[in-house]
């Protein structure tokens, strides 16, 4: 039987009748969630709970639906199934708040990995359910924990009218054996390939707060996850004509502040060296391997091959880097692995229309570096408001 | 090892101070890592991405140390296929990875060569009776055959009316330990085995059944690693301690060794202290950028041996750490680096988003 499931918060889904999207029950929920978290004094230690709390707020949302608008008159799905991510953990509270805004009942998965933060968001979001006045919403929501055996996924996806899969192709595989009702749509987030492109002449003309910046940034795109993120940058891309003194200078920035911050434990530091060893058996374009300490591994590429570039990986600050001439070196690389491109001194609307005018079966976001992990409504290309609500068509 | 180099298995493992041991092992190791440049092709994409240049004459910190998994990744040759006449395994855990090592005629030839001098300097040149602590099947069943059987295969060899003490079902043989004890009952006496089966299997047993073989004499040689143990909070005393209390007047040595570099092992002496023998080195690097640690300071272990033709593995990097205590005074008299394990490396929480669901 069915009964080894966990509810962190809520409970049975009693109610998946649809709600429009940004429906102010739903708006006004999470923005007494996001005060409710913000003002918590355990959640206030979380830097990434502050992140969701702040990206909940009403004004936010407002800005959201007004920035983006959806065309035509739109209502949610239904029941939301999704697997959350498991490691990250702020993830499962996001993907819950974009199936709640755009009009669905929720059943979220979270891992069996325990985090702090879910426990700590659970509370919070419990507390709030209870009270009479949120009871529709408390109708909609399953947070749930279950074995990886449990029948449960079969039994939601069975039940639900769209399903969000996080993690990763072998998971996407695993889940997809279960299979949901002929209507319903699957929107599942592959393992994808990210890279960053930095101009050298404005790495070079950039003071030092600017440069400080971009540090802090880099870092946060990169070492906070341990660059195994898919939007984390793999491949660093340089343009321009200084490039020598703009490596030096920002690969001695990035080593001097990641030095006092990065936990660079023995076992990372086995797993990069043997990886890159790896590489170096794999690839016919590894160049050559510069270190600064064991911190920071840069190892220049002497061609991009479409065949073999994406499966290319650092991790544990392991970098790779290529001097790029002409943009349609780039081009002739990117497939649908390609998911964010971060920049520095590039402009993005260019590169956006670039993308577009070669007909480029990859890359979905391009943000500036230091938002390579900022979640948002739009993510792999989809507006999740609008992939998890339906189009009412009338003429 | 290289051919020519195949005299130096005659010097006593013990005997050479620091200076002319690493003039020694500096000549020999800057000519296998030569050898292997040339007839590896994926060891010299190592050394070509690290800039390593094989015609430089290296001192023992510069030669290149293999990531010891790389192993478990990708064949590593250095001769023709068809040289090969064993293929060792790592005794890994059900559904991981396992480390494959290329042995041809020479190598198996020097390790075995090695080993037996290293052994003999503990328990001279004539052959003990001997307790091998551990199962019979580990010989006859191929899946164990392994580093494990391999093991009690090649220490088999320094005993005489060689005896196990565990039955196929891993039960304690009494009767023929009963048996051999009233053969040998009052001569030296050879015990060996796996550090948490003789833990598990013949040291509780013996305890459980209230046995003392009150052995006169002996050595007990352990191998394996203290993973387990250290997760039961064993300490090094207290596992001597206790085995001597059911076995009697015995020593108890650990043995120290990887199916990538077998033969040329490292054992604990009279002092509890890990020695290297001349045939092989150790050397403790600090994770922050590698460089050498001072002794005392604890790192991660590299270690060399002169043995590894077959594959480039006469230099890799272990994913265990250790201190070097010191080189050359020891007060058990050896010569050599003398140095302490202090097991493996913790696991990291890998953060990000890949696959991980039912992790």
């Amino acid at each position: 039987m069915a009964d080894d499931i966990q509810y962190l918060a809520g409970g049975e889904i009693s109610s998946s009748k649809p709600l429009e999207p940004y429906d102010e029950t739903v708006v006004a929920f999470l923005n007494e969630f996001s005060s409710a978290l913000m003002k918590d004094a355990k959640c206030k230690m979380f830097p990434d709970i502050i992140t969701f709390a702040f990206w909940a707020r009403k004004a936010n949302l407002a800005r959201l639906k007004q920035d983006y608008p959806m065309r035509g008159v739109r209502l949610g799905r239904g029941l939301a199934f999704h697997i959350a991510p498991s490691n990250i953990p702020i993830n499962f509270i996001f993907t819950y708040a974009f199936g709640l805004l755009a009009g669905n009942a929720n059943v979220v998965r979270v891992s069996s990995k325990e985090f702090p933060q879910v426990d700590q968001v659970c509370r919070v979001l419990n507390a709030l359910l209870r009270e009479p006045r949120n009871k529709p919403i408390e109708d909609r929501t399953a947070i749930v924990r279950y074995s990886r055996q449990s029948e449960h996924t079969k039994i939601f996806s069975s039940a639900c009218h769209a399903r969000v899969i996080w993690g990763g192709d072998q998971t996407i595989e695993i889940i997809r054996r279960n299979p949901i009702a002929p209507r319903a749509v699957d929107i599942a987030f592959a393992d994808r390939y990210s890279l960053a492109v930095i101009d050298s002449n404005e790495l070079i003309n950039a003071d030092e707060n600017a440069f400080n910046r971009l540090m802090t940034n880099f870092y946060n795109d990169t070492y906070l996850m341990d660059q195994n993120a898919c939007s984390s940058p793999q491949l660093i891309l340089w343009t321009g004509e200084r490039l020598d003194a703009a490596k030096a200078r920002f690969w001695q920035g990035v080593f001097d502040y990641a030095r006092h911050r990065y936990d660079l434990s023995p076992i990372k530091v086995v797993d990069k060296y043997l990886q890159t060893c790896l590489d170096a058996i794999d690839f016919d374009e590894i160049d050559r391997v510069r270190r600064y300490g064991n911190l920071v591994w840069r190892v220049s590429l002497k061609t991009l091959n479409p065949l073999t570039n994406d499966r290319i990986r650092g991790k544990f600050g392991l970098f790779f880097e290529y001097d790029l001439n002409d943009w349609a070196e780039l081009w002739k690389v990117i497939n649908e692995k390609y998911q964010t491109l971060t920049y520095f001194g590039v402009d993005a609307q260019r590169l956006a229309e670039l993308v577009r005018d070669n007909g480029l079966s990859g890359i979905d976001r391009i943000v500036p570096i230091g938002k390579a992990l900022a979640i948002n409504i739009f993510w792999d290309g989809f507006n999740l408001i609008e992939a998890l609500s339906r189009n009412i068509y009338f003429e | 090892m290289l051919e020519r180099h195949s005299d130096f298995l005659d010097v006593e493992p013990y005997s050479l101070n620091k200076v002319e041991k690493r003039e020694r092992l500096e000549h020999y190791l800057n000519e296998l890592t030569r050898h292997h440049y040339e007839h590896c092709p994926e060891y010299a994409r190592i050394l070509n991405a690290f800039d390593k240049n094989p015609e430089d004459d290296m001192t023992l910190e510069e030669i290149p140390a293999l990531p010891v998994r790389i192993f478990k990744e990708k064949d590593m040759l250095s001769v023709p296929r068809d040289r090969i006449v064993k293929v060792m395994t790592s005794s890994g855990t059900s559904g991981q990875k396992v480390s494959k090592i290329y042995l041809d005629k020479e190598t198996t030839r020097a390790q075995t060569k090695c080993l037996t001098n290293i052994v003999k300097s503990y328990i001279g040149s004539k052959r003990l009776p001997m307790l091998i602590l551990d199962t019979p099947l580990v010989k006859k069943d191929r899946a164990l055959y392994s580093a494990r059987g391999a093991g009690i295969i090649g220490f088999s060899m320094f005993g005489r009316d060689v005896t196990y003490t565990l039955d196929e079902e891993m039960n304690l043989d009494v009767a023929a330990l009963e048996r051999f004890m009233d053969r040998n009952g009052g001569e030296r006496i050879l015990l060996f085995g796996y550090t948490f089966m003789i833990w598990q299997y013949f040291l509780k047993e013996l305890e459980r059944r209230n046995i003392n073989l009150n052995i006169e004499g002996g050595m007990l040689f352990h191998t394996g690693g203290w993973k387990k143990l250290k997760a039961e909070q064993i300490s090094e005393d207290m596992y001597r301690e206790r085995l001597q209390k059911v076995c009697g007047n015995i020593s108890v040595h650990n043995q120290y060794g990887m199916a990538e570099q077998l033969g040329s092992v490292f054992m604990e002496c009279e002092h509890g202290n890990m020695h290297c023998s001349i045939f092989s080195d150790v050397i403790i690097r600090r994770a922050e950028d590698f460089s050498v640690c001072d002794h005392g300071e604890a790192g991660l272990i590299e270690l060399m041996s002169v043995l590894p033709s077959s594959y480039p593995g006469h230099a890799i990097l272990t994913e265990d750490l250790g201190i070097c205590l010191g080189e050359d005074d020891c007060p058990c008299g050896r010569l050599g680096k003398y140095f302490k394990l202090l097991g493996r490396v913790q696991n990291a929480e890998i953060r990000g988003c890949s696959d991980t669901y039912g992790r």
